[in-house]
């Protein structure tokens, strides 16, 4: 049974005047211990929302259908309620940004406390002595836990932030962005920190980006998400040396590469919009090889290869 | 689209031992303490060259300098040693009215195209401003330069986009709109601030290919950004910057193929290539670069460099040209021999 | 050419100017609808009602303190004259005194916030003291003093109420001024080579204008409240007729006691009524215009759940 199983998650948020904006149109995919998934996308692709539902950080103006199962409990079933008592014990997050993560007048020590003794993981001394070990596994000194946040530096802030995340021993880090305004060398060593992290402790990692390169290099597996849903999926260099959606072969190509001479390409056009209800695929307007087909019907995403899924009419075809 | 005169013998641009610093405000306890007061160096005396039709790339990561360099370029700062000469002219002893011709010649790409565009304005008011400013033109010549400016910029055909909002627009397009309002006084040199890290990545490479366009078409581009891969395709030369000084500069391909400075070497490991099968050892540096305020002695570098001697304590290295390098390539490394 | 045209991407479809209007976020809210509806119904009294009285408004025309009655709608005040007519004219003046000295204010109180927050430094410096100063004076004391030593014309009293309330405006003009300021596109446009003057009044003044205006609402409210106590302390304008007058003359000739519920209260439900608009409407002007005002997401936490919708392929 997988760590994390989502079936069908759709989420819309109300806009004025009775419309909806199907920002996650059916997203499904799973998850085991250990591994470690990039959820790439660009801006309007719906992945940001699509984490912040599995652990139910939605706001009113949402509704949510599908399943969530972690561990085979499904989490969504009676919202709120069934969510919570697994936030941050089972699941715990990594926003971007880590310097609105903190609370500014509050020490980190006393920061990293408070999650565990919220959700009764440990108490007084014990969880003092926790958050000590867990700031020197992220690399931090732990004489620095009597620091306040502005006191940190961009990257020692997102590594406490990694600290928190994990205070509470969870199965599960949903990693938003943890890199993007971070130079590449505290980049990298962020990365190195993950994946250090998720061997050590067997934990799955999501790790949400628009930056390919960094799902790469960092995770074993990916997932591109466009318009709300998943397009393809698969091992992370079978995505780079054999894609079969279009849109995935076009973001390679789009991105510059240090060592390659390759010419690069933007994508023509925009994303769809989301608060209309589209035919066909929604691709199909900036896709460089679309068919008649593609405006009529809708592709679902179907098998292509091992563990490999594109959601293309034209994915059959071997990509010339 | 050039500008002005014909070529002047000598680079577009030549910058030379520029150095730009900012005192930290003390409090009233500092003050009375007599303690030394401090400065932010910003910018340590570096040098470098802008020819037409090149493209260089300034690159580093946050407190290098590099946005600094661009600002003190412009003269929206004032440098404390050195001289910034724009087609000979030197730029730092200039008035402010000479200043303000010069300006016509320089433009600046901001890196947030959300917020670079006034959100009143229309894009024909937008693009037409800098003609406006310096009075130039009647209506219907303004009308047909700032079309000429969209066409430039790709966005085609610009009748649809001259009465249009920013908040119409998506992010490239605006991008695109603050490019063509740059153009629009047909300048020699355009500085671009991280043009493309704000925007979508299936954006991203329009923007670059159209300043590499503009490049072919004579102007020259001072390019900063902190993506090396982005530095590596695009720009012809590449100046690697650390705390307020160039580490290595050269043809971009000789820096990326054959770096000499250490910084450049674990610079370019770590960053994340498309192929996942390309695992490259990286050689991630520990701790963050140092405050700019207390720069350590010796070599800039010295206390994060994995390959350093005790030499590189108390000597703080020149650029030179390391044996076996290509020509234009340079190093401050005591070590870039080997 | 990489971009689609604008109409293919569907950026395009401005919905009419009328459209536009009704739907412009300050007559989003109830309050802020019945608010303007409200002040509007003022002016409008206030701008046609006189036309159609055609004599001295405070003549005698019926008994003295007479109770509402058919004749007179709301009575007669002890003078005699109608009421009903008084308040009418009375709606002129008040609501004029309080548009020109929120008006007076706010051109003081908004190009000192201006150039404070523009040009910072030394500028900034002292005109921040003298609005510290000016905002330590005692207001009612201020006007009693103004009113006796300049005399108790209308004019005097709007420019009175003016120069005492303009600081708080000031403050936050030249917050709002300091933060655009920075803005890119002001730096741009600096860089490009505009001057200050076209920056503020291309670039800066645009961006504070709606503030501004929101504020000048929220000041006709505190405008009117002072000139009412200001004509109730008799330093009013003796030969204009408004509410706060009403009120002063229905005390002086004993209104209480004669029971004259309907010389006493009509003005100062009137008064109470229009300042209550202007701090409905501006206040859903500053609210529209601050998205930040509006509530956070993740605070509360209650989306909701629905079925899966079936798979639609075409």
């Amino acid at each position: 049974m997988s760590l994390l199983q989502v079936e069908e998650l759709h989420v819309w948020f109300d806009l004025a005047r009775g419309r909806e904006l199907h920002a996650v149109q059916g997203v499904s995919f799973a998850l085991d211990r250990g591994e470690r998934l990039g959820l790439v996308g660009e801006s309007g692709s719906g992945k940001t929302t699509a984490i912040l539902a599995l652990m139910g950080l939605l706001p009113p103006t949402a509704s949510v259908a599908g399943r969530v199962l972690l561990d085979g409990e499904d989490v969504l079933v009676r919202g709120e309620r069934t969510v919570a008592p697994h936030r941050w014990k089972d699941v715990a997050m990594v926003f971007q940004g880590a310097m609105n993560a903190f609370n500014p007048v509050k020490r980190i020590g006393a920061q990293l406390v408070e999650p565990m003794e919220q959700h009764g993981v440990a108490e007084g001394s014990r969880a003092e002595a926790r958050a000590a070990e867990l700031l020197e596994r992220v690399g931090i000194s732990r004489t620095r836990l009597r620091n306040y946040p502005h006191e940190f530096s961009g990257g020692m802030r997102q590594r406490a932030a990694i600290a928190m995340a994990l205070a509470c021993e969870p199965k599960l880090v949903l990693a938003d962005e943890p890199t993007t305004a971070l130079d590449v060398m505290v980049q990298a060593q962020i990365l190195e920190l993950l994946v250090s992290l998720t061997k050590d402790f067997g934990l799955a990692l999501i790790l949400v980006t628009h930056d390919l390169p960094v799902v790469a290099q960092t995770c074993t597996a990916a997932a591109v998400m466009y318009a709300g849903e998943i397009v393809e999926t698969g091992p992370t260099d079978v995505l780079y040396h054999e894609p079969r959606h279009p849109y995935t072969r076009l973001l390679f190509a789009a991105t510059p590469d240090l060592e390659s001479r390759d010419v690069v390409v933007s994508i023509p056009g925009t994303p769809p919009r989301l608060d209309e209800a589209a035919a066909g695929c929604p691709f199909r307007p900036r896709c460089d090889s679309a068919v008649a087909r593609c405006s009529l019907e809708r592709p679902l995403l179907q098998r292509v290869g091992d563990r490999h899924e594109a959601a293309c009419h034209m994915a059959a075809q071997v990509p010339a | 689209m050039t500008g002005g005169n014909g070529a002047s013998p000598g680079p577009l641009l030549q910058v030379e031992d520029l150095v730009v610093r900012y005192p930290v405000r003390r409090g009233i306890a500092e003050t009375a303490a007599r303690r030394p007061k401090q400065h932010v160096h910003a910018v340590s005396g570096i040098s470098f060259g802008v020819s037409r039709g090149e493209m260089v790339a300034l690159v580093g990561e946050s407190g290098c300098g590099k946005t600094t360099t661009a600002q003190a370029v412009l003269r929206l700062v004032r440098p404390e040693a050195g001289t910034v000469r724009f087609d000979g002219i030197d730029v730092t002893a200039l008035g402010s009215r000479e200043l303000r011709r010069l300006r016509r010649r320089m433009q600046i790409i901001y890196q947030d195209p959300y917020e670079s565009l006034d959100p009143r304005f229309r894009v024909e008011a937008t693009v037409a401003e800098a003609l406006v400013v310096h009075r130039e033109g009647t209506r219907e010549e303004r009308h047909r330069r700032v079309v000429g400016a969209l066409e430039l910029a790709g966005l085609s055909p610009p009748e649809l986009y001259l009465d249009r909002y920013p908040h119409e627009l998506s992010g490239g397009q605006r991008q695109r709109v603050a490019i063509a309002a740059s153009l629009a006084l047909g300048p020699d040199l355009l500085v671009a601030d991280e043009p493309v890290s704000m925007l979508d990545v299936s954006v991203r490479a329009g923007i670059l290919t159209l300043l590499d366009d503009l490049r072919d078409r004579g102007l020259g581009v001072l390019m900063i950004t902190h993506d090396l891969s982005t530095a590596a395709r695009f720009a012809d030369r590449i100046c690697v910057m650390y705390l307020g000084r160039i580490v290595e500069e050269g043809p971009a391909v000789q820096v990326v193929e054959d770096p000499r400075h250490p910084y450049t070497k674990a610079l370019l490991s770590v960053v994340p290539r498309r192929d996942p099968r390309r695992r490259v050892q990286p050689q991630i540096l520990r701790g963050e670069t140092p405050n700019p305020i207390a720069v350590p002695p010796g070599c800039r570098f010295h206390p994060r460099c994995p390959v350093a001697v005790d030499a590189c304590r108390t000597v703080d290295p020149e650029l030179r040209a390391p044996s076996g390098a290509a020509a234009g390539h340079r190093a401050a490394c005591l070590l870039a021999e080997r | 050419m990489t971009d689609l045209p604008l109409a293919e991407s569907g950026a395009l479809d401005r919905p009419p100017l009328w459209r536009r209007t009704l739907s412009h976020p300050v007559l989003s809210t109830p309050q802020s609808v019945l608010g303007l509806a409200i002040l509007l119904f003022f002016v409008l009294v206030a701008l046609i009602g006189p036309l159609f009285i055609h004599h001295d408004v405070q003549a005698k025309v019926g008994p003295v303190f007479a109770p509402p009655s058919s004749r007179f709608w709301l009575g007669t005040d002890g003078g005699g004259s109608d009421m009903l007519e008084l308040l009418v004219v009375g709606a002129r003046v008040s609501l004029l005194v309080g548009f020109l000295s929120s008006a007076v204010s706010s051109l003081i109180g908004g190009t000192v916030g201006l150039l404070s927050g523009f040009f910072g430094g030394k500028v900034d410096i002292v005109l921040m003291r003298i609005t510290d100063y000016v905002l330590v004076l005692p207001d009612v004391p201020l006007m009693i003093v103004a009113a006796a030593l300049f005399g108790r014309s209308l004019t005097n009293i709007i420019v009175i109420i003016g120069v005492i309330y303009w600081t708080s405006t000031a403050r936050v003009i030249r917050a709002q001024v300091k933060s655009v300021r920075e803005r890119v596109y002001v730096q741009r446009a600096r860089s490009l080579g505009a001057g200050n003057t076209r920056l503020i009044f291309r670039h800066v003044l645009p961006q504070v204008m709606p503030l501004l205006i929101a504020n000048t609402v929220i000041f006709i409210a505190y405008a009117i409240f002072a000139e009412t106590f200001i004509a109730f302390l008799g330093l009013g304008d003796p030969s204009t007729v408004s509410w706060g007058k009403l009120i002063e003359n229905s005390f002086n000739d004993d209104a209480i006691l004669n029971n004259a519920w309907w010389a006493i209260i009509p003005p100062g439900v009137c008064v109470a009524i229009v300042v209550l608009a202007c701090a409905m409407t501006g206040q859903a002007m500053e609210d529209a215009l601050n998205p930040r005002l509006r509530s956070g997401h993740l605070s509360v936490r209650r989306f909701r759940l629905r079925a899966v919708p079936p798979r639609e392929l075409s």
